[in-house]
This record gives structure tokens, C-alpha cells and sequence, in this order.
């Protein structure tokens, strides 16, 4: 790849229409950034984005791209890259579309390790359906759904990503601009599935996980000498639901991908122009 | 035509009754004689009952029919099931040591041939291997040299050691001399052999053979009957090619799957059955949108909801229409043979890039199942083309950017058919969506634009309808004033119908029809026509709305949703009632 790419290459034509504010700037640039900086360039990028503002991410950005329907962007991106190892794949999507409607494929992505990077841009709110109870909302978060708040707890994304055997499970504010960037970056470079649940707050509709709340209690793990490859500290650092961290949370590092488990290694965007050559072999079986 | 010899093992699941009949069918095959093999997986009274039947001839058979010759009877109750079909002179061999058969009654006119299976098979070295002394019973009364099942039980058990292989012909060569020995009887059969060379493969297979011979390199499915034997098929095989199988953890996953490797520039296909269709409906519409190109394999079963998911009918063809929210252009092919499974996915491909769109390719669940013998050279791999349509790539694709440099994928054509360029073209990176947008791929809601998007895809149906062949298939008598026509699977039962009806003097036209969107223009021949009948497995008579919709024209119906196929005699019944008593001509 050319090195002068720089991460405006990245940026598409269109203006976002994003509230002015909204956290999913930040989350974008720094993804930009984060493609940029690990020698990627549009033409070799392909991002998937789910539904919700978060899914309009696919717009705002230059690159191969599919918006696809709701709740199925891993999916989506599993095909690509599987088809085409030699693509960079970013998916992205918001907490309703990766915890709730896509919950199901959430876990089996992350257990099939397929060499990607997964965003969720993570604001606790239904911001594009204009402020319902999300997944990841507070137990007592009052909403147009919800007056008395969902009264179920959180699901707690970390730890459905290690109990499904994560190989890679980051958090990232997108507000801290450059320690988001190098989360991102550090999953694209994992060798597996690069999980990243990024606060990305919603000035509109949630009140409550502001700027001003994340930056005053988030607990950045690199100060704290977490030390990412032990699991057991990972645990500790998922189950205390107490604090809010950032940083890369667990890495395995004989992490094996899924295209080293199962030998899936070719460009299958070419084949020939008739039947592949001992085809006939196949008819020999039924002899 | 040559007599053909009908013969049937029935027991419980769990019996090894699907592989007992593989191999004699297998047997068959290698003795250059046709055969036609049927499944009776489930139950008329209760469960349990599970049976496996081949129709055999020197001649090419394509159905079943209502009659069986020789039935190896694990259970009292197999018999049961097949009081219908057995007849006088009928043989029946079973195990009378066998605790739940020693009390069986052989009806009467018919031959019981008691051979104690088990213990032979003890003998020979397990009792797993009492079905091999059923089949080498039946090599005796049936006269049909052991030695093609020799061939067939190395093919089955060599990959586990000649031991294995050389236990079972000893079993099997136990049960020949029991029966040469304890019965001094003549039968009335002797299946002659023929130095002809077959293969014997189900629609299943035919499908997943296609695919690989067409290029397609990435298949992603939810295990789902009938469909799952393409999968299976699939994997272990696609790998050798450079392809991957995926099980996906739902349908909604595997659709997903597959158009994300269809947008990574492969040939990507998913199969599954009608609530598996449910499911990717919603998919099937972001796919027509974005213009990507698709294969989604529909094997029919019994619906609706779980319906009887072991049994026949072609009840999903107005899924496949009309399913989806919003107006979705979309083809929808449908094989009417075996062999034609093949031949139909390598189309499939060819039309779903050459149209940048989804293609539903669907087979049922009796073309699924059964095996069948073609000669080798019917799967001519020099005779498959790869046309992938439209694909630009550095050279080419300066022609379709924007002023400003923006790659064109939905750019507005004449013939609605746009450039595709593969991630990693130069150039070439774009957004694919499900929202509306421009030629460049991204959103809009401005008016015109949108007007000329629906256009210019409904615009590429219109362009297919002209470029390619949508011909039906046609037998019988092509100056017959009566016409019948189908789709799907029947094909073989009605041209063995249509022979029936022709020793009669009734003289019938028939017209099978691999197309049903777009589909061939049948106007013609339905005015042409003095008694039009519509064959299909569904109650309501789908196919036959399209026609009459198509012609404006009344048509008759002969409908069966019972859960099993048709049967050539019973269709000519049918359609000779039909034509008694129909109310319009």
C-alpha cells in the first residue's frame, strides 16, 4: 500500500448528519486514523455498518462499504473477508444493532476468531428512533419505552465476548481521541477478531452517560497496570460493573485466526472461465 | 419398454435402511442398469417406519410407481405399509428369528423368503452386517449377479479396510446361499446387466456439483432438511477448489454471509428450505437493492410452518415471488430433473452475475432425495461456461467514475446493467445499501434519482427477458389437443404418465417449466390447446394462477399436498379424469 495515504482519503463526500456533538465523530475519525496509520487504503478496506445512526458510518467514510440490514454487519463481514483475505474489514454498528437484534451472531463471531475489527459504537440509547431503552441502558434509565427504566440489568458486552472465547476485548472512549485511535489500531493489528465497545455518547437523547460523566470516572487500564494477556485480570476488570475503563481489556496472544484453523487463504474473487480444472473428477465419485 | 423390477428395504431408523438401499441402488448402477430411488422417511400411522426403494430397468426410469417386487422387511409393519404395493408373486424377505418377526403373516399369493439374517451375519463376522445378507438374499431372487454388489460394498467400506470389505461379501454371499439352498423355487425375475457406464447422484448433490463447476467458491448454510445434503455435499469437496463451507448459526447469518463474500467479488451461494427462506427474506431485499449477485437455493419441502419436513409438496412458489416488503426483482429458476439440478446452478451463477441480482434456484424435496442414473458425459464439465457479467478493473474502469473521481456501481444504463468492481480495484472504492441511492451508491431520497434506480433495475429483468432462453421443456405429442404443464420435480412422473395415456390413444402434450421468473410466454399453446391441465404438489395451484394470469385463461388442476410425489400411473389416472369430467376446455 502507498504510504502517503493519509485518514481524509477515508472521509466520503458526504456530510454527516449526525447531531452536531455526537459522539460518533470521534469514534469515526479515530477509526480513520487507526486505518491510515496501519497501512490501509480505501481501495483495500471494506466496512460494514449495521442500522442506527451508527450504521450511517458506511456513508461518511470512503472505502469499499455495505449497509446492510439490522443486526447482521458481523455476518456481512465474516463473507468478506473469508471471500478476501487480503481486504482490511471493519465492521461497525451501535449497541442495539450488535447486543440486541444481533446478539446471536455477536457470540459466534467472536468465536470463530475470523481475522476483522468490530465497533460498536456504544451510546446506552436508541438515538435514531429518537431515544428508547437500548441494551446497554442503566437498570434505571427512563426512556419514552422504559418511563420507570428497563428494570433489567445491562448486558455487559466484555463479558459476553470472553465467556464466547474472545481473543481481543478493547473499550475506548471517543472522546479521548488518540487513546481511541491507538485501541482501534491495536485491534485491526490483532491477529482474530478485534472486538472494541467504544462510549460514544448521545448528546440528544442520554442525559445521563455524558462527555462530563465518562471523563470523570473512566479508569484508563494502561495507568493502571492492567496487564491485558492475563485472563483472570481481565475478568476482574469486566465483572467490576462499577467502574468504567478504557483500554485493551484481554488479549490472547496464541490467538489462532479462523483462516489459519481452516486453510481459507485464496482470493475467491477469481476463478476460471469454465468449470474448474478436475471437475470431472467430482463426476468420477458418483461412478 | 424393457420390464422394470421394483424392490424396497423397510424397517425402523436406526436400521441402516438408507444405506442398505444406497448400496443395491449403487449395485444396480454398476450393473449398467437406471435406476430411480425413492424415500418413505416418516410415518402414515405412527412413528418409525422408514423405507428406501428403487425402481430398476435397462431402460431410463424416471419415476416411481405404485408396485414393489422384492421387499426386505426389517419390521411387521414395513409389510403393513406396503400391502398396496405389493402383489401376487410379490417376495418378501425377513429375519424370522428376528423376535418381533416370528409371528409375521406373508400374505397370501405372495413368497416369504425366511432367512435368519442376523445370524448369518455373525457368522461373516458382526451382526451389524445383517442388512448385507438381506441384499445378497435378494441378488439370489432376483438373479442378479453378486458381483456388481461386490463393487458397490468396496466402494462403500474401503476407505475402512479390506477386512470390512471382504466380511461384508462374505455376508452377503451367506444370505445368496441360504436362500439357493433352503429354497428350491423359481423366481420370476433375473435383472440382466449392460456393459453401460452410470453415476448415481441426487438433486442435492447435482446442486452442490454445480456449484463447484460453476465457480462458486464460499457457501454458507444453517443445516435445514431437504436442503442439508448440499452442505454436506459442499464440504470437503469445495476446499479442493479453493472454496470454504461455512455453518452459519442461523439462515439470517447465512444469507449475510454469503452476500458479503458476493461483495467481496466471489461466487457465493447459501441453500436451505422454505422457513429457512422466511428468514433471509429480509436479506433477499437488501441483496436485489444493492445489485448483488446471489444464488439462494430454496429445496422445497411441506409447509407451512414446520409443516411435515420430511415430505414433498412445491407449496413456496409465491414465497419466492413475492416474498419480501417493498417491490424486489428477482429470478427464479427451478429445475426439472436431477440432472437438470446441475445444469440450472451453473445458470443460476451465470444469470445472478450477469443480472446483479438474486437468483432463487429452487429444487423439492423428492428431486432432493432421490438418486438417479444419468451416463457420465450428462455432466459434460467442457460444456459449463462462466459468463461474471460486467466487471471492470484498472484499465476499464475510468469510464464509469464520476467528474470528481466517484466509482459508478449503479451507474444508469440502457440495459440497467451496471459496473461491478472488486475490492482492492483501484478506483473503485463505493458504498453498497439497502437505502436507495445514486449511481454512486450513496443515499438519497431526491425523486428523480429514485424513479431511475427502480427503473433501471426492473429495467435489467426486462433486458434478461429478451437476452436469454426461458424455453420450457416439451414432450409428448406436440399436435395433442390436450396440453399439460408443469414445474419442479414432476417431469419424470408425467412423461412416464404421458407413455401410459399414449398406449391408451389418449394423446397429450406436455410442457415442463424450468423458468418461473421470468418464465416463458405459454399463451400459444394454452389457446392452442383444447384441455389445458396444470400439474403441480400444492394445494392451491400456484402455478396454475400464473398461467391463467399469463393467458387469461381458465386451466384445469391436478393438485396433490399429501406429502408424496407423484407416481406415474396415479397421474395418468389423474389426468385422464381430468379430462372426463374438467369443467373447462
Amino acid at each position: 500500500m502507498s504510504s502517503d495515504i493519509r485518514f481524509t482519503d477515508f472521509k466520503s463526500d458526504k456530510q454527516p448528519t449526525w447531531c452536531p456533538g455526537c459522539g460518533d465523530f470521534g469514534t469515526m475519525n479515530g477509526m480513520m486514523k487507526a486505518l491510515a496509520e496501519t497501512g490501509n487504503d480505501p481501495d483495500n478496506t471494506f466496512v460494514v455498518a449495521g442500522i442506527g445512526c451508527s450504521g450511517k458510518i458506511g456513508t461518511y467514510m470512503h472505502s469499499y462499504a455495505l449497509h446492510g440490514v439490522h443486526g447482521r454487519a458481523l455476518p456481512v463481514g465474516t463473507g468478506v473477508k473469508l471471500a478476501r483475505p487480503d481486504i482490511e474489514v471493519m465492521v461497525a454498528g451501535g449497541d442495539g444493532d450488535g447486543y440486541s437484534i444481533g446478539a446471536g451472531h455477536f457470540v459466534h463471531a467472536v468465536r470463530r476468531n475470523v481475522d476483522m475489527t468490530y465497533v460498536v459504537m456504544d451510546n446506552r440509547i436508541y438515538g435514531l428512533t429518537k431515544g428508547q431503552a437500548s441494551p446497554t441502558s442503566r437498570e434505571d434509565f427512563e426512556t419514552s419505552t422504559s418511563p420507570e427504566g428497563p428494570k433489567q440489568p445491562p448486558v455487559n458486552p466484555h463479558a459476553l465476548a470472553l465467556a464466547s472465547g474472545a481473543t481481543f476485548i478493547a473499550q475506548s472512549f471517543s472522546s479521548d481521541a488518540l487513546r481511541h485511535q491507538e485501541i482501534i489500531q491495536e485491534a485491526i493489528e490483532h491477529d482474530g477478531f478485534g472486538f472494541v465497545n467504544v462510549y460514544s455518547p448521545c448528546v440528544t437523547f442520554n442525559d445521563v452517560d455524558t462527555y462530563d460523566y465518562f471523563r470523570d470516572t473512566l479508569v484508563d487500564l494502561q495507568e493502571a497496570d492492567h496487564d491485558p494477556t492475563d485472563r483472570d485480570a481481565a475478568k476482574d476488570v469486566i465483572f467490576d460493573t462499577e467502574t468504567e475503563h478504557q483500554g485493551v481489556i484481554y488479549k490472547n496472544e496464541a490467538s489462532v485466526p479462523y483462516h489459519e484453523q481452516h486453510g481459507v487463504d485464496e482470493d475467491m474473487s477469481v476463478i476460471p472461465d469454465g468449470a474448474p480444472e478436475s471437475a470431472t473428477d467430482l463426476v468420477r465419485e458418483f461412478y | 419398454m424393457a420390464a422394470d423390477f421394483n424392490w424396497a428395504v423397510g424397517g425402523e431408523a436406526g436400521d441402516g435402511i438408507d444405506s442398505t438401499g444406497k448400496i443395491f441402488a449403487q449395485a444396480l448402477s454398476r450393473a449398467g442398469r437406471h435406476v430411480f430411488t425413492s424415500k418413505d422417511f416418516a410415518s402414515r400411522i405412527r412413528g418409525g417406519y422408514t423405507a428406501y426403494k428403487v425402481r430398476t430397468s435397462v431402460d431410463k426410469v424416471q419415476s416411481v410407481v405404485d408396485r414393489l417386487d422384492v421387499l426386505i422387511a426389517l419390521t411387521p409393519r414395513t409389510i403393513e405399509e406396503n400391502l398396496d404395493e405389493l402383489h401376487e408373486g410379490s417376495v418378501i424377505i425377513y429375519d424370522g428369528e428376528r423376535t418381533t418377526m416370528q409371528d409375521v403373516e406373508i400374505p397370501d399369493e405372495m413368497t416369504g423368503i425366511d432367512v435368519p439374517l442376523k445370524r448369518l451375519a455373525e457368522e461373516a463376522g458382526g451382526a451389524i452386517m445383517r442388512n448385507v445378507v438381506a441384499l445378497g438374499a435378494a441378488c439370489e431372487v432376483a438373479e442378479f449377479p453378486i458381483e456388481n454388489l461386490d463393487s458397490a460394498l468396496e466402494k462403500r467400506f474401503s476407505d475402512k479396510g479390506q477386512k470390512l470389505v471382504d466380511n461384508n461379501k462374505e455376508a452377503a454371499r451367506a444370505g445368496r446361499s441360504y436362500v439357493a439352498e433352503e429354497y428350491d423355487h423359481e423366481f420370476d425375475y433375473a435383472l440382466e446387466t449392460t456393459d453401460e457406464d452410470y453415476v448415481l447422484l441426487n438433486g442435492d448433490e447435482a446442486i452442490g456439483m454445480g456449484a463447484i463447476a460453476a465457480g462458486c467458491r464460499f457457501y454458507a448454510g444453517y443445516p435445514i432438511t431437504p436442503a442439508t445434503d448440499v452442505m454436506t455435499y459442499l464440504t470437503g469437496r469445495i476446499e479442493r477448489y479453493g472454496g470454504h463451507v461455512v455453518q452459519a448459526e442461523d439462515e439470517l447469518s447465512a444469507i449475510n454471509m454469503a452476500l458479503g463474500a458476493a461483495r467481496g467479488g466471489a461466487r457465493a451461494m447459501t441453500a436451505t428450505s422454505g422457513p429457512g427462506i422466511d428468514l433471509m427474506t429480509e436479506t433477499f431485499g437488501l441483496v436485489a437493492t444493492s445489485e448483488t449477485p446471489l444464488v439462494i437455493c430454496n429445496v422445497m419441502r411441506s409447509g407451512p410452518s414446520t409443516g411435515m419436513p420430511t415430505k414433498q409438496e412445491q407449496g413456496d412458489l409465491n414465497q419466492m415471488l413475492y416474498g419480501g416488503h417493498g417491490e424486489v426483482p428477482r429470478f427464479v429458476v427451478a429445475p426439472t430433473t436431477v440432472a437438470e439440478c446441475f445444469w440450472k446452478t451453473v445458470e443460476a451463477f451465470n444469470l445472478a452475475e450477469k443480472y446483479q441480482i438474486p437468483v432463487y434456484l429452487t429444487a423439492d424435496l423428492s428431486m432432493a432425495v432421490t438418486e438417479q442414473t444419468f451416463t457420465p458425459d450428462t455432466f459434460d464439465m467442457d460444456q459449463v461456461e462462466v459468463d461474471r457479467g460486467f466487471v471492470v478493473d484498472e484499465s476499464t474502469i475510468d469510464d464509469h467514475l464520476t467528474d470528481s473521481g466517484g466509482f459508478k456501481p449503479h451507474e444508469i444504463t440502457e440495459d440497467g446493467i451496471s459496473p461491478r468492481a472488486f475490492p482492492g480495484t483501484a478506483d473503485g472504492a463505493h458504498m453498497s445499501t439497502g437505502l436507495e441511492h445514486d449511481e454512486q451508491g450513496r443515499r438519497t431520497e431526491d425523486t428523480e434519482m429514485r424513479v431511475e434506480q427502480v427503473d433501471k433495475r426492473n429495467r435489467k429483468v426486462e433486458t434478461a427477458r429478451e437476452r436469454e432462453d426461458w424455453s420450457p421443456r416439451e414432450f409428448g405429442d406436440p399436435d395433442a389437443d390436450t396440453l399439460v404443464i408443469t414445474w419442479g420435480s414432476n417431469e419424470g412422473a408425467l412423461i412416464e404418465a404421458v407413455e401410459l395415456l399414449s398406449d391408451d390413444g389418449v394423446d397429450v402434450r406436455v410442457l415442463s417449466v424450468p423458468y418461473v421468473f421470468p418464465r416463458p410466454d405459454l399463451s400459444e399453446d394454452v389457446k392452442a390447446a383444447e384441455n389445458v391441465i396444470v400439474v403441480e404438489c400444492n394445494e392451491q395451484g400456484q402455478f396454475a394462477d400464473l398461467v391463467e394470469h399469463d393467458v387469461l385463461e381458465r386451466v384445469d388442476r391436478v393438485n396433490k399436498y399429501n406429502g408424496v410425489r407423484f407416481k406415474a400411473d396415479e397421474l395418468a389416472d389423474a389426468i385422464r379424469s381430468t379430462l372426463a369430467t374438467g369443467v373447462e376446455a
